[in-house]
């Protein structure tokens, strides 16, 4: 029990104190998920687009492939990269094992079947009647289908949210691929690798420290989410007229 | 007259449904044209034929006298647009959704500005530029998207159902604005309505429209004078009845059109028959009053619409008949649902085919 008080003030300190150690592996651990995740946006919002705007054979079968790849688990997709990352791999030749771009594609690899799934969801949602409406206005197919995207596009913030949620949190890839290397220039580990070392090793107050940051951007993450799924509803809580009359009321007091 | 459109043996199926069946038509510039028909007859696909947002199967579709292809479309769909019946607005502001056309169209803002606000005052929406559209009421969204339309001052403007579901106020500030769009400047509309009361005063020339076919065309006083079996096949027009005729003593001909409704009628025809008679032609009263007309029943009014200055009300006399009074009437009279009331019209009045 003392243990475990111990690791938490010894956490907290080193919050309070700008710990380099933690504060370099909470960045390095953001940077490499949200790099992963606009990766992961440039290419999953085109397959998306092109899957939910687009009428063919197989289009259920691809779309029930992404739904069902949400689930796969991370260790599962961290060996399959290990094994086309390693020297041996059929992508050996690239030299990308235990490096920072093998953690960035693993993660965008690994974001990428959710991120498609809740795109084509939120293309789907979009009234099929605006690609319509568009062109009769005078959009040509490409203008079209960015009014379809703008209409879509508290659905594809959610889906990046998302993603970032999965990347963030994930454990296999990054150990696997990354090797969570700890010193030198090109260190690999992240929050999730950190902990699982450090919690072994016996460092709790590092290990409590990172598990508490992670969870502040889960819980951030989260509202995020909210937000935007109930970005209507917020925005209409959000008297603007009323709030610039206080500002007026309070601009002439001070006067 | 100068013809603006023209559909020449136009086809249009979609799997193995055959929509569109052989169109053949021509569009007068200047005109309002309204296709009318049961549902699925082809109406709604017609004018997304006439926006170009659906390329037909076969047969020709002319533009200004130029054939349409998939290498002038987009060229030819900056002069055709269309509102659809179900209102389709962008989460956008009510500016935003306005300036949409204008914007692809490169418009200057200062112009943009102008226009949208003009716009605006066409439909009765001044001010409401920087409201989100999706917040609006239905009522407003389709006067938002008549104004989205009008901003682009093509010269076709297809209304599809423009004043369906809407209630009787937007519904006559919609009217107005289509009256005065084609009246001051000279649009041509092509607009589809099941409302036979807005069929018979607003357009120039009706299409009838059955199963992807045009079976009748002409003004609103040929269609509805002498009204067809292509008419009267349309579950939409009120008081058409079949029955069997026989000849009365008098020397007119009773028409039976069961649950024992039996119609007086001047034209000679015995066996079977089908009746008309006009919404407009029946007075109705609180209690039977002595008068030339031929056909008097007592019955009870089961719906009431209010159509604005007028009210259509349906009238169980064991036979759903439907009445057009002005409001005032309406007023006066103290009408209600379930009111007993008595109809009459005269034999003359009866239009048998």
């Amino acid at each position: 029990m003392a243990d475990v008080f111990g690791g938490v003030i010894e956490a907290l300190g080193k919050i309070v104190t700008g710990d380099p150690e933690l504060y370099g592996i909470l960045y390095r651990t953001l940077f490499f998920s949200g790099t992963a995740v606009i990766l992961a946006a440039l290419w999953g919002t085109a397959i998306a687009m092109l899957i939910a705007l687009n009428e063919f054979r197989g289009k259920t079968f691809i779309k029930t492939f992404f739904n069902s790849m949400m689930g796969l688990p991370t260790v599962a997709l961290g060996l399959i990269l290990f094994l086309l990352f390693s020297k041996g791999g059929p992508l050996g030749f690239l030299g990308l094992l235990y490096t920072h771009a093998a953690i960035i594609i693993g993660q965008a690899i690994l974001v990428t079947p959710l991120l498609i799934s809740i795109a084509i969801q939120a293309i789907e949602a979009v009234d099929p009647e605006i690609m319509n409406l568009a062109k009769t206005l005078g959009a040509s197919e490409s203008q079209a289908s960015i009014a379809v995207l703008k209409e879509a596009v508290s659905g594809f913030l959610l889906s990046n949210i998302a993603a970032f949620n999965r990347a963030i949190g994930e454990l296999g890839v990054v150990s696997l691929v990354g090797g969570s290397i700890v010193g030198g220039f090109y260190r690999t580990d992240v929050i999730t690798t950190s902990i699982s070392f450090n919690t072994n090793i016996g460092n709790l107050g590092l290990a409590v420290a990172l598990g508490i940051f992670l969870m502040i951007i889960v819980f951030i993450v989260n509202i995020l989410m909210l937000a935007v799924r109930n970005a209507p509803a917020i925005m209409g809580f959000i008297n603007l007229p009323l709030i610039l009359k206080i500002k007026l009321a309070i601009r002439k007091t001070k006067r | 007259m100068t013809i603006i459109a023209e559909l020449n043996n136009v086809t249009k199926a979609y799997g193995s449904k055959k929509v569109l069946d052989g169109i053949n038509l021509q569009i007068h510039e200047g005109e309002i044209l309204a296709l009318i028909g049961p549902n699925g007859s082809g109406k709604t696909t017609l004018l997304k034929i006439l926006a170009f947002l659906e390329n037909p199967a076969s047969g020709e579709v002319k533009f200004q006298g130029e054939a349409v292809n998939s290498k002038n479309t987009e060229k030819v769909r900056m002069q055709s647009t269309l509102v659809f019946q179900k209102t389709t607005v962008f989460s956008s502001s009510v500016y935003n959704n306005i300036a949409y056309g204008l914007k692809i169209r490169k418009v200057p803002k200062t112009v943009r500005n102008a226009e949208v606000k003009k716009a605006l005052e066409i439909v009765k929406l001044e001010g409401f530029e920087k409201r989100p559209a999706l917040k609006l009421s239905g009522g407003e969204q389709q006067r938002v998207a008549i104004a989205r339309a009008l901003v682009l001052k093509t010269k076709l403007l297809l209304l599809d159902e423009p004043t369906a579901n809407l209630d009787p106020k937007n519904a006559d500030i919609l009217e107005e604005v289509i009256n005065n769009v084609n009246c001051e400047n000279k649009v041509t509309i092509v607009m589809t309505t099941h409302n036979m009361f807005q069929a018979e005063k607003l357009p120039h020339r009706i299409a009838l429209m059955n199963e992807g076919k045009i079976t009748e065309i002409g003004s609103p006083a040929d269609v509805f004078g002498k009204l067809s079996k292509n008419l009267a096949r349309f579950a939409a027009v009120d008081n058409t009845f079949a029955g069997a005729a026989t000849a009365t003593s008098e020397g007119t001909t009773m028409v039976d059109i069961g649950n024992g409704v039996r119609v007086e009628v001047t034209s000679q025809r015995q066996g079977e028959a089908s009746i008309f008679v006009n919404p407009q032609d029946i007075i109705l009263s609180k209690c039977a009053i002595k008068s030339s007309a031929r056909n008097v029943f007592m019955g009870r009014i089961t719906e009431i619409t209010d159509l604005g200055s007028l009210v259509k009300l349906k009238v169980d006399v064991g036979k759903l008949f439907t009445v057009q009074i002005t409001k005032r009437s309406f007023l006066e009279m103290r009408l209600n649902l379930n009111a007993e009331v008595c109809i009459a019209f005269k034999a003359s009045s009866v239009q048998v085919f």
